[in-house]
């Protein structure tokens, strides 16, 4: 993990998952594992958090909800798939009322498997999706500098949550 | 008198990490109804009997809750034992008992944090939740995972507990023991914590059995309600009380639920020292035997009492799988609480029932 300018903001949803990985994402900010070290803080309001952990394999009810937190986080922004079921739906993949992965309704950055993932690697995903964050903003910096309109940014960031998600 | 409004609670709320969606009537400041509406975790688990046969299904029960896990699994499994007729060999039954008080020390953990946490004191979170990881620590140490161990399989456990291991475990008890002493002045005799939990959420005892409260909830408003009693796995020989209260307010709840965590590790100290010495954990499932039948099994666990009702048809597929969750029961009761209080005590009303959303929509 290199130099990082801000402190982004983690806010953390239960897409339907079982509960374990919520438990590990709650453990990982406990003084045992601390998170925070890393300049991040918890956060229960999508309109201050800049990385969403997601949980779970999203079902029918959630999925309108997981896109309204998304859309109402500011950009730049990164999303962590935290456990199997975000993923790619894991055990229930064949349950009639998951969709099978947070990636089916936003475009996911960083994915973390186990399940449920541990705290060691939750954290190595947060790390991971800090560093995303201060290219992205970096880059979307300068792109309000040149003067370019909200229109182009919000296509922009569009484009780099897809391109990157695929990676 | 004012105006009516109704103010939406959840799905995505700061104060629990699971979503569910209440609708609050509400005159001023006083809550006048409360209106749930679920399903935000609903994954249909049940229905995968159709795809996976019944040995599979065990892995997939487990994880209807990531908290109690184990006991999820071992109902499933007690529920197909009973079809089949399979005999658990007697060190296994203890083992699953000692896990499963485990379990409980760790829910009970987790939520004592989680209502800290409600009621703004974080110090205090932190401080039950850093003695949480010394019993996950023992779980990791015995079975290889952190929350979700399958360990339990059709006919018994996987996985024996070493020497060590039991040595561990009385030495991780023992220091629970010690540091929940010290916290616990804290959660019982301080004066803050006092004045957010006392006669609050009052629920006596005709309502709490009227409505069919479970668990630590409902005896807290003195129901003597524990399934343990009734004997599964190594319960019935092992001595035990379960734990009341007459007052029935939020403060009986987390009353209670700490001196379930100094039953528990009695439970666990009792057990070890009967823990008998045997070779073999799990009696071998042919491929030809399949169960036929059906059986109801009742198993408690640390929010109350959860059903398992299993149908087999004599193939490798279940025809039937239904399981009712200790928080199902209780959210009548927690409705009951909810109507005539402040707003500001809506988070504590909803955690005192302990609830586990992804276990009631399963």
């Amino acid at each position: 993990m290199g130099k990082v300018k801000k402190s982004p903001w983690v806010i953390h949803y239960d897409g339907a998952s079982c509960n374990g990985c919520d438990i590990e994402v709650l453990a990982c900010l406990t003084p045992v594992y601390d998170a925070e070290r890393f300049g991040v803080v918890n956060t229960g309001d999508p309109m201050q958090a800049d990385i969403l952990l997601l949980t779970g394999g999203i079902n029918a009810q959630c999925e309108p909800v997981v896109k309204q937190i998304y859309d109402q986080m500011p950009r730049p922004k990164v999303v962590v798939a935290v456990g199997t079921c975000a993923c790619t739906g894991g055990v229930f993949k064949d349950a009639y009322n998951i969709l099978g992965g947070a990636d089916k309704v936003v475009p996911v950055d960083i994915y973390v498997p186990g399940c449920a993932a541990r705290p060691q690697s939750i954290i190595d995903g947060i790390v991971q999706a800090v560093e995303l964050f201060q290219k992205r903003s970096d880059i979307h910096d300068q792109r309000v500098k040149q003067g370019v309109s909200e229109a182009e940014l919000a296509a922009a960031s569009k484009e780099a949550g897809k391109k990157e998600g695929e990676n | 008198m004012g105006k009516q409004s109704t103010v939406p609670f959840g799905p995505q709320h700061p104060v629990l990490p699971e979503p569910v969606h209440l609708d609050l009537v509400m005159e001023d400041e006083k809550i006048l109804k409360a209106i749930p509406s679920i399903g935000f975790v609903h994954r249909g688990l049940e229905s995968l009997i159709e795809k996976k046969d019944y040995q599979e299904m065990v892995y997939v029960v487990e994880r209807t809750c990531g908290i109690c896990s184990f006991m999820h699994g071992m109902g499933y499994c007690e529920a197909v034992e009973h079809i089949m007729n399979l005999e658990v060999p007697k060190r296994a039954r203890f083992l699953r008992t000692i896990w499963c008080e485990m379990s409980r020390i760790h829910s009970h953990l987790l939520w004592l944090g989680l209502l800290a946490d409600a009621f703004g004191f974080e110090s205090l979170f932190y401080q039950a939740w850093r003695m949480r990881e010394k019993i996950l620590d023992c779980f990791e140490m015995t079975t290889g995972g952190r929350v979700i161990f399958s360990v339990n399989t059709i006919g018994g456990v996987l996985k024996d507990m070493e020497p060590d291991h039991i040595k561990a475990i009385l030495g991780a008890i023992e220091w629970i023991e010690g540091e929940l002493k010290v916290i616990r002045r804290t959660f019982l005799f301080d004066a803050t914590v006092e004045t957010r939990l006392k006669g609050v959420g009052v629920l006596s005892k005709e309502e709490a059995h009227d409505l069919g409260c479970v668990g630590p909830f409902g005896r807290a408003s003195g129901l003597k309600v524990d399934t343990r009693k009734r004997g599964y796995a190594a319960y019935p020989e092992i001595d035990f009380e379960p734990v009341t209260s007459t007052v029935g307010d939020c403060f009986a709840r987390c009353d209670v639920r700490i001196n379930e965590v100094f039953q528990s590790i009695d439970i666990i100290r009792q057990a070890v020292a009967k823990l008998p010495e045997e070779k073999d954990l799990n009696v071998p499932v042919k491929p030809v035997d399949t169960p036929l039948g059906e059986y109801f099994m009742r198993v408690e666990q640390p929010r109350g009492e959860a059903c398992y009702y299993v149908k087999g048809n004599g193939t490798k597929l279940l025809d039937r799988l239904r399981i009712r969750t200790p928080t199902f029961a209780n959210i009548p009761g927690m409705l009951k609480t909810l109507e005539g209080a402040d707003y500001a005590d809506v988070p504590i009303l909803i955690l005192t029932i302990d609830p586990c959303i992804s276990c009631t929509e399963r």
